[in-house]
């Protein structure tokens, strides 16, 4: 359960943007989580929705866009799209791929009170 | 009544709300990650080639670690033990003469990059060759978290069961060597090798792999060798 610390990192990222636009508040926050991040989508939100108390991000909505795997295969020359959490490729089912996306946990962007 | 600003309910009035949309793709761990770097960095500039070792809590980081100084007595070895609660660890490895941190997260189920850095500066780093880290014990969180590592290894034990792999895929997708461990014990538990690798290279098809027996010392042999090798390189590459 380590999406509490993950959201004290968000919120710090907030207070930033914040302060660099000297906005009064953040309305809404749209963060892409990979499935393959280590995150858990509903976990995040819970804490989200517990740790904004207080923060610039108060009243702001967090928006999540999920971000499938996506696995190249060396032998089938393809990039794939899938939701199982392997490497296995979908078309050959062989295991010469790479995993190329739906890693990462990004604030895409937000959407602030100036 | 407006809920703007509280006014009587009938007053209608617009509230003027502007709102700027700003577009950022930023890593949220953003921090975490220069700080790792930083750590990574630091680590090289006193050629220090260092581990993250995570498992499961009892698969036997610290017996490992334990037998490990033992027999690769060639390099100077330091530990960053990771817990929530107590120095235990630590004292087991100090007992074999080992310098060793001992870093408590007080509840938190992982080490992250700021937490290694505080036990960098603990340990003689001029002194070593070796550091390992070990994680607090814990399949899940610290898979998230860069440490600073230039390797890191996951390390599985028999009792725990070869489906492990599938089913906390982000671990052993970031380790790039799987160690299965208590392998004495595989003639009373349903695990089977070939089924665990498998499941492994499902999720991490170049990854590793390694299996020994701490307390037999069946596989010590090739664990150190793999690690003459990797600090070798490293030492290497830094030239």
């Amino acid at each position: 359960m380590h999406e509490f610390s993950i959201v004290q990192n968000l919120l710090e990222l907030l207070e930033e943007e914040v302060e660099k636009h000297k906005a009064k508040r953040v309305c809404r926050v749209e963060v892409l989580v990979g499935l393959l991040s280590g995150v858990e989508p509903h976990l995040l939100e819970l804490a989200f929705e517990t740790f904004k108390e207080g923060t610039v991000a108060e009243k702001a909505e967090l928006v999540l866009q999920i971000e499938k795997l996506k696995i190249f295969c060396e032998d089938c020359g393809k990039e794939f799209e899938k939701e199982e959490l392997n490497a296995l490729c979908p078309s050959c089912g062989g295991l010469n791929t790479r995993i190329v996306g739906g890693q990462e946990l990004l604030l895409k962007s937000v959407e602030l009170e100036v | 009544m407006c809920k703007e600003c509280g006014c009587a309910d009938g007053h209608r009035h617009m509230h003027k709300e502007e709102t700027k949309e700003v577009s950022l793709f930023k890593k949220v761990l953003e921090k975490n990650d220069l700080q790792a770097q930083e750590n990574r960095e630091h680590f090289e500039e006193h050629g220090v080639f260092a581990i993250n070792l995570m498992s499961s809590p009892g698969a036997g980081k610290t017996t490992l670690l334990e037998r490990t100084v033992e027999l690769l007595n060639e390099f100077k070895i330091g530990v960053i033990e990771g817990d929530l609660e107590t120095e235990i660890d630590a004292q087991r490895l100090r007992a074999k003469g080992v310098p060793a941190c001992q870093i408590t997260t007080g509840g938190a189920c992982h080490l992250d990059a700021f937490m290694v850095h505080e036990g960098i500066h603990e340990l003689p780093m001029e002194e070593l060759d070796l550091v390992f880290i070990e994680n607090v014990g814990n399949l899940v969180c610290p898979a998230s978290y860069d440490v600073g590592a230039h390797l890191n290894v996951v390390l599985l034990s028999v009792v725990e069961g070869d489906d492990k792999p599938e089913k906390y895929p982000v671990m052993f997708r970031q380790a790039q060597l799987l160690v299965i461990t208590k392998i004495d014990l595989l003639p009373y538990v349903d695990f089977s090798v070939e089924r665990a690798v498998r499941s492994a290279r499902k999720v991490n098809p170049s990854i590793d792999v390694i299996r020994l027996s701490a307390k037999t010392g069946e596989g010590l042999e090739e664990w150190v060798e793999y690690l003459r090798f990797k600090v070798r390189s490293f030492k290497r590459s830094l030239i």
